[in-house]
């Protein structure tokens, strides 16, 4: 093995980008999976019907209709302002955490209503994992941020196994097998990133929810989670925010534009424009301030 | 290069110089300035320094094994400072068992589950933060009152103990919210978004990621109260006490013994004294040493 983690770490994320430069200039997502099912017939994950959300009474989105379908990747894409990273809260009930943040309408996950009184936040959580948009390990070793979700959840049987299994899945093992026991805080900011990823994974959620998981990152990190993303999609259903355009064109089937409405007195809210497979929303929307947006004259 | 250009050059050379007259005339102001900062730093450090040199130069003669074995006694020849040596470590470790405990249980909770906008823990923290500012002889009357008359524990170290505790807890509330607070709000959302109830995410991962900070804070409270006088003479510490002290018994600490030497009229008593501030010191800085080294060795970059 090579002596120096970094270094190693650097070769391993240059070749998965080397790897994939014939098809992602062309902007064509690579699949591991065989794409039997279209996206629209695969199941329904979250069925949201007339989702806001007000922050201390001020209406910050409104009216979302919006179905995610399992085992793929949906994208929200949007201007800054336009609600996406609220909306994405919502599905995981983050919001809750927030003072004076409340969400009206209704989320349907798997047929079960998400706020309803009766549903635990944290069992909801516990099956939607969430990855931030700053890398957000704990300042711990990079075992024990792996195993602080098995632990808190009593799923302590075989945590070694879980760790290994769970940082391949994150195309990590090779990286820091040999130093499980240092700090985190060590790694680079993409590996963090993938080490976030695999703590989301060790819980053995259902979904995971990405807020902008690469904006903090350079590109060859961004290449190596984005290809993590695309293979999380056969065991996972991911729902990813991001400013990058470019990047909901590589790796998601599904893509959603959001946007901001001026009110009246000037107040402003986010609103789903509309939500389509990505090709259509990127070569021929259907509402013209989505072309507006993709083709870069913001509107 | 023709003349006009040459002359123009000039000008601009000029006008470069007469620049950097002006700041040599501004740099003029700052050497002024900085000679005064110079001079503020001076002056505690001398201050510091002097009194160092005069209490090494009449204790040390009086620093020996006789001032940690023997009793204080009328004849400065055997009187020693054990029983304020043992006082003092003593009310340490009721500082350690009582107030620490109480003042990271109060930072923890009205820093990780008080609800933000409640008018209730609002008026605690006032009233923390005004707990901070009140003299300590106050925190002796209320002793006096309280624990000695009112709890009828009489004069005894238990007593006196508390009250330094209860004047350290606002002290180390403050330091370990500071602490908790440096803690970034991505860990806390880490953990609960992992399924994590808040319990456990404080539990587990915000308050180890604060104990450097808490610890230092509460380190230098301590010692702030390990050298406290005042607030022991209104709850009834003893002056002279020739037996070794229990938490239910009479006592005097280092601070209080000090002061009694001093005032004694043989000069071998202000030795003694000299020696006891030497020991006091020598505690006192390596507690903030400690505090100081804790905090550098764990200090983290977010």
């Amino acid at each position: 093995m090579d002596p120096t983690p970094s270094t190693a770490a650097d070769s391993t994320a240059m070749e998965s980008s080397r790897d994939r430069t014939p098809l992602g200039a062309l902007g064509v997502a690579e699949r591991t999976q065989a794409d039997a099912t279209p996206v629209e017939e695969r199941d329904v994950v979250f069925d949201c019907q007339q989702v806001g959300v007000r922050y201390s009474g001020t209406r910050a989105l409104r009216d979302v209709d919006l179905k995610i379908h399992s085992n793929a990747v949906t994208a929200l894409i949007g201007p800054s302002g336009c609600g996406k990273s609220t909306f994405l809260r919502c599905l995981n009930r983050m919001n809750d955490l927030i003072p004076g943040a409340a969400v009206d309408g209704q989320i349907f996950y798997h047929g079960e209503e998400l706020y309803q009184p009766q549903v635990d936040a944290i069992e909801v959580r516990k099956r939607i994992g969430m990855v931030f948009q700053k890398p957000n390990p704990f300042p711990k070793s990079i075992y024990d941020n792996i195993a602080f979700g098995p632990r808190v959840l009593g799923m302590k049987k075989d945590l070694d196994e879980r760790i290994e299994q769970t940082l391949r899945r994150a195309a990590l093992w090779d990286e820091v097998k040999d130093r499980l026991k240092e700090g985190a805080l060590g790694l680079s900011g993409g590996q963090q990133q993938r080490l976030c990823i695999a703590r989301a994974l060790a819980v053995e959620p259902d979904v995971i929810l990405m807020d902008e998981p690469c904006s903090a990152l350079d590109p060859i990190s961004t290449s190596a989670i984005e290809d993590l993303m695309l293979s999380l999609t056969n065991d996972y259903t991911v729902v990813i925010v991001t400013h990058n355009m470019q990047q909901a064109a590589r790796v998601a089937d599904m893509t959603a534009f959001f946007s901001v409405d001026q009110g009246e007195t000037g107040t402003r809210c986010g609103v789903l424009i509309e939500v389509d497979r990505t090709e259509r929303i990127f070569t021929n929307p259907a509402h013209e301030r989505t072309e507006a947006y993709v083709t870069g004259r913001f509107g | 290069m023709n003349a006009a250009s040459r002359i123009a050059a000039d000008h601009a050379g000029r006008a470069v110089n007469r620049q950097l007259a002006g700041r040599r005339n501004r740099s003029l102001a700052a050497t002024i300035f900085l000679l005064y900062l110079l001079l503020s730093t001076a002056i505690g450090l001398i201050a510091l320094a002097v009194l160092l040199v005069t209490i090494l130069q009449d204790g040390l003669p009086y620093l020996d094994v006789m001032l940690f074995e023997n009793a204080p006694s009328a004849n400065p020849d055997r009187a020693g400072a054990r029983p304020a040596i043992i006082a003092s470590v003593l009310v340490a470790v009721v500082l350690l068992a009582t107030a620490l405990p109480i003042a990271i249980g109060t930072a923890v909770y009205l820093e990780e589950f008080a609800p933000r906008d409640s008018r209730i823990i609002r008026l605690i923290e006032l009233n923390i933060q005004n707990l901070a500012a009140v003299p300590s002889i106050i925190f002796g009357i209320l002793g006096l009152a309280f624990l000695v008359r009112g709890l009828d524990l009489g004069p005894v170290l238990l007593a006196g103990a508390l009250i330094l505790g209860l004047q350290m807890l606002p002290t180390v509330i403050i330091a370990a919210r500071e602490a908790l607070r440096a803690v970034p709000d991505t860990v806390r959302q880490g953990g609960m978004a992992l399924g994590a109830t808040r319990w456990q995410v404080v539990w587990r991962e915000v308050l180890p990621a604060a104990i450097p900070g808490i610890a230092t804070g509460s380190i230098l409270g301590m010692s702030r109260a390990i050298g406290e006088t005042a607030p022991l003479l209104m709850v009834g510490a003893a002056t002279f006490v020739s037996f070794n002290p229990g938490l239910l018994t009479q006592y005097t600490v280092l601070p209080i013994l000090i002061y009694q030497w001093i005032k004694l009229p043989q000069d071998a008593f202000q030795g003694l004294a000299a020696a006891a501030i030497i020991v006091l010191l020598v505690i006192l800085v390596t507690m903030n040493g400690f505090a100081i080294w804790l905090r550098n060795r764990y200090e983290r970059k977010w």
